[in-house]
């Protein structure tokens, strides 16, 4: 269905000056930005609220200027660009739809002022709707719709322009849980089979791990780290990223000897041998970053510690356990046929290999 | 750190203006608004403190050296004036000089009265033409028995009115949200006298005053048999101002009352006050703004009416009669006018500016949010029956002066011969009735698309768009508001009498048609704007930023999506255009030539005349028009209108 060129899109050191209401003062909302989004890829901004996802993404569309730096689509520069001209198309988190139009003519929208012959138009309009599954609602107003198929349809109406990027703005939040699952698994279905690029705004971190080619977390108006979801969630460059993404654990040790690739780190005056990727050196102090299924418990180990809470969750078993005075919580997958400790038990932790990573 | 905004504002700048049908709609706008609101108003205050005028002084006085003019000196160190000869060549000339033999003597600035071969200082005259800036008017009319009277007795009929107004308006609204009103036909009543008087012609409450209760009054001398009733003077304008304008403070308050979570007053209930007690320590202070609101917004109104002092006013006058008078009563005196106006308009904006931008804000700020549950209406009797009582009498009295407005049309002669006829509606129509309705309707029709798709365009540009001035456009636009339609009328005819800024340009309008229409337009606007702006502020503005997404430029996104969503708001603002167009006099009264005959100005000539059957008449037929179209938009919104979508059933 898209036959032309697929289009990526680079900010090139983005900045964003808002005024604080309150205070008067100027802050950065988004600081200094610079990140390469290429040619049919599915690229998340996932952050906490507040954090200029959404500012990000409405430079990209043209309804906010950037104070610093330029926006790439493709090889052209857009900066001066209004959205209007731009080949991108929004789902807005409310959707957005127009009231006074039915389902036909709200995608229909886009189309007719492209001055779509009306053949090929409708054709696009059937195909498009088959594909969101709407076929047979075209007359409907929307307010006839359930919020998941008012959704498909924003979804349609901007797809249907076969715009060089799709921009997303947490089109699911107003969803409930199940259908924002399905829905996710949808949208990400929908943009594989027509390649096209996709900006998607979610403060979801499940969400963002599960449509995901790559994941940009930010924090403050600036990039925190960028990466697949693999290597958002084994290798987060900083606690922030680690504790945005999935349950973490952290404890702080000292390296005491290296070795290649591993090392001794002192936790809690008991000495534990670790891979270690980056060559700390010796004395450095390190923060492990301990996946509540990176490690289990064991009778014999390197790192004792004491159950303080014990408890059968059906997929796992969870535990609470104190290493000397941090408390770290685990998840043991598939308990079956192994020991369950009861509170008040000494145990050992055990690191699964490769999932322990050092800050 | 430095932060740069620079590169943002000027993107956005290149953006507005890769938008040549916005950039251009508001160029034209800001044109407009400055041109027929600012620029007359500006012309009013200038007139105010600049003299422009011819002063004759004899040519002794002017040798003599004291003469208010401006000396020069020569080379050679002599005092001079400077002088244009025949050919308007400037020369100076030395006063030694000024009486020798000058064929044809011109002064600058002036001119010699007496030409001849010798001039005779004693005798000979010099015109000079005064231009210069001075505050001295407004001590000088501060000294004029009429402006002074004319003055305190507008404020004193604001203030009566506006108490008036309030106080009625607060009883009608708190009987609608607290007191138990059973009875449906009261309740109808309700309704129809809270609209009645907004939609009604403002000199009909007036006429039916006179008719009830003047000298010749159905209730004075028929029913009580007073012979010398005198309803002119400040007790008719403040009775009849207060049944006007009540409505509208009660629409105000019941908003507020409907806004005042009842659990607040049921906490000062439980805790043992009386239900006077809570009314004065827990809702009326809660309402003080709101009230506060509602009295200045009826004070501007009381100030700015013409048609009731005009017509039940007698020798009671106020400024806004004043002015007219001044303008069309023979001395022409339009630069008093003038300064009047000036004053006229300080009270009402300086009163306009009090209430948008201080007790609008307190209002919304005290009051916030929704009541979170139904009120339990008040059943005791005690409270019931007066309160209730007392606003049924009060809308049966505003609904029989409705009443007794077709009946004098019908009577054959009121006060005497009771007995029906159509002989004042073949009146009207022998004379030139049908040319009034045609010009009044025509001019009206005219003017409300263009008013309500200019409110809906000055609406959305101050909801949606980012630009400079956008503040300003929208202050302008409901400035409107607050200028009486008389100050609007003195500003419209110095501004445009001849032409702007005398230049003769555009002086073609004046007298016109045209500028009828403008004048209903300017007068209509902030009615409009402010439904417009309030509608489109419940607008996600998601709707629009996805079909300026999808490729739509802003006047496809106007046209397509925003116009649209408001119709409702653009459907009233037509309606509310033609009835307030059609009704209107202030200001027209002032710039209606011979060649348009206008219903309102008919009805006053006739009123004046003590023609009331024929006034009467004419009244009957405008009310009939006005409902009309009222009825006709409430179809059109119940069929057309946005609430439509609603109403479509599932196709499936
Ligand atoms: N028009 C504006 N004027 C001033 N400040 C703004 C404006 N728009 C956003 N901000 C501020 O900029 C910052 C970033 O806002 P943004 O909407 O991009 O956050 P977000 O990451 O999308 O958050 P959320 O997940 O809550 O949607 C916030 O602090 C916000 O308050
Ligand atoms: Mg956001």
């Amino acid at each position: 269905m898209i036959s032309k060129q697929k289009k990526g899109v680079r900010l090139d050191q983005i900045s964003k000056i808002y005024i604080d209401p309150k205070t008067n003062k100027k802050f950065y909302a988004v600081n200094n930005v610079s990140l390469t989004i290429e040619p049919g890829s599915f690229v998340t901004l996932l952050g906490p609220s507040g954090c200029g996802k959404t500012t990000t993404l409405r430079m990209i569309a043209g309804f906010e200027s950037p104070d610093e730096g330029e926006i790439y689509l493709g090889d052209q520069p857009i900066n001066a660009l209004m959205p209007n001209k731009r080949d991108t198309a929004m789902v807005f988190q409310s959707y957005a739809l127009f009231p006074h139009y039915n389902v036909y003519d709200n995608v229909a929208y886009g189309l007719k002022l492209r001055k779509v012959p009306k053949d090929e138009m409708n054709l696009r309009i059937k195909r498009i709707l088959d594909l969101v599954e709407l076929s047979g609602m075209e007359s409907r107003m929307t307010n006839q719709l359930s919020g998941g198929q008012q959704q498909r349809v924003a979804l349609a109406r901007a797809m249907v322009v076969e715009p060089s990027v799709l921009l997303f703005d947490e089109p699911l939040s107003n969803l409930d849980a199940k259908l924002r699952v399905s829905m996710r698994t949808e949208i990400r279905r929908i943009q594989q089979t027509l390649g096209i690029t996709a900006v998607y705004v979610t403060h979801d971190q499940a969400e963002a791990m599960a449509i995901s080619d790559k994941i940009i977390v930010m924090n403050k108006g600036v990039i925190a780290q960028m990466g697949t979801p693999r290597e958002i969630y084994h290798h987060p460059v900083s606690e922030f990223v680690a504790d945005f993404i999935g349950e973490v654990n952290f404890l702080t040790g000292n390296i005491v000897k290296t070795d290649g690739s591993k090392c001794t780190l002192k936790i809690a005056e008991h000495e534990v041998i670790v891979d270690n990727p980056d060559s700390f050196p010796v004395g450095k102090e390190c923060k492990v970053v301990l996946r509540p299924e990176a490690a289990i418990l064991a009778d014999a180990g390197a790192l004792p510690c004491k159950v303080v809470l014990s408890c059968f969750m059906g997929a796992y078993q969870n535990y609470h356990v104190m290493v000397g005075n941090t408390l770290v919580k685990l998840a043991d997958y598939c308990p079956v046929g192994r020991k369950t400790y009861e509170v008040g038990d000494t145990a050992f932790l055990s690191f699964r290999e490769g999932c322990v990573h050092m800050l | 750190m430095p932060m740069k905004t620079r590169q943002g504002a000027a993107l956005e700048r290149k953006k507005f203006f890769a938008d040549p049908a916005m950039v251009t709609t508001i160029a034209l706008l800001a044109v407009l608004l400055a041109l027929f609101i600012l620029y007359p108003l500006a012309m009013l205050l200038m007139d105010s403190v600049h003299v422009q005028e011819t002063e004759t002084i004899l040519l002794e006085t002017v040798l003599s050296g004291d003469a208010d003019i401006k000396y020069e000196t020569d080379e050679s160190g002599r005092k001079s004036v400077r002088v244009l000869d025949s050919k308007n060549k400037e020369n100076l000339i030395a006063l030694d000089d000024l009486t020798g033999a000058y064929g044809s003597l011109f002064v600058k600035n002036g001119r010699a009265i007496r030409d001849g071969d010798t001039i005779d200082p004693a005798k000979t005259y010099i015109k000079f033409d005064k231009n210069y800036w001075t505050l001295d008017a407004f001590p000088r009319i501060f000294k004029d028995y009429t402006f002074n009277n004319a003055f305190f007795n507008t404020l004193k009929l604001g203030m009566i009115t506006s108490f008036g107004a309030v106080i009625v308006g607060l009883l009608f609204a708190y009987v609608d949200c607290y007191v138990s009103v059973k009875s449906r036909i009261i309740k109808k009543m309700f309704d129809v006298v809270s609209t009645l008087p907004v939609v009604s012609p403002p000199f009909v409450l007036s006429l039916s005053m006179i008719l009830l209760f003047g000298r010749g009054g159905l209730i004075t001398r028929k029913l009580l048999g007073i012979y010398d009733s005198d309803v002119y003077g400040l007790s008719g304008i403040a009775i009849v101002q207060i049944l006007t304008f009540f409505p509208v403070c009660y629409m105000m308050l019941k908003g507020l009352l409907k806004n005042i979570d009842p659990s607040m007053e049921e906490a000062s209930r439980d805790m043992g006050a009386s239900r006077w007690k809570v009314f004065t320590t827990v809702t009326l202070p809660l309402m003080l703004p709101g009230l506060g609101n509602a009295f200045l917004v009826t004070f501007i109104e009381s100030v700015a009416d013409f048609a009731n002092p005009m017509m039940i006013g007698g020798s009671y006058d106020t400024l806004a009669t004043t002015i007219y008078l001044r303008i069309t009563g023979g001395s022409y005196d339009t630069t008093g006018a003038a300064a009047m106006a000036v004053v006229l308009l300080s009270i009402t904006l300086v009163l306009f500016l009090i209430q948008k931008y201080y007790l609008e804000a307190k209002t919304a700020a005290t009051l916030t949010g929704k009541a979170s549950r139904a009120r339990v209406a008040i059943t005791d009797n005690s409270v019931r029956i007066p309160l209730t009582t007392i606003c049924s009498v009060i809308s049966a009295f505003v609904i029989l002066m409705y009443i007794a407005i077709p009946f004098g049309a019908l009577f054959k002669l009121w006060g005497r011969d009771y007995s029906l006829s159509l002989k004042w509606f073949e009146q009207l129509f022998r004379d030139d009735g049908f040319k009034a309705f045609k010009d009044s309707f025509i001019l009206s029709i005219i003017a409300a698309p263009i008013t309500a798709l200019l409110s809906m365009i000055i609406s959305y540009l101050v909801v949606k768009k980012k630009f400079h001035g956008r503040g300003a456009i929208e202050f302008i636009s409901m400035l409107a508001m607050a200028v009486p339609g008389t100050v609007l009328g003195v500003g419209f005819i110095r501004g445009f009498a001849r032409g702007v800024f005398r230049t003769g340009l555009l002086q073609g309008i004046y007298g016109s048609g045209l500028i009828l229409v403008i004048v209903f337009v300017i007068r209509s606007l902030p009615v409009g704007t402010r439904s417009g702006i309030s509608a489109l502020r419940q607008i996600d503005k998601s709707i629009e930023e996805s079909a300026y997404d999808l490729g739509a430029g802003s006047t496809k996104v106007f046209t397509s999506v925003t116009l649209p969503l408001i119709k409702d708001s653009f459907l009233s603002g037509l309606v509310t255009t033609f009835v307030r167009s059609i009704t209107a006099i202030s200001a027209i009264i002032l710039l209606v030539t011979p060649r348009y005959l206008l219903i309102t100005c008919r009805i006053n000539e006739f009123a004046e005349k003590g023609a009331y059957g024929v006034a009467c008449a004419y009244a009957t037929i405008l009310i009939a028009i006005v409902y009309a179209a009222i009825l006709l938009m409430n179809l059109c919104i119940k069929y057309m209108g946005t609430s439509r979508r609603t109403k479509v059933k599932e196709i499936d």
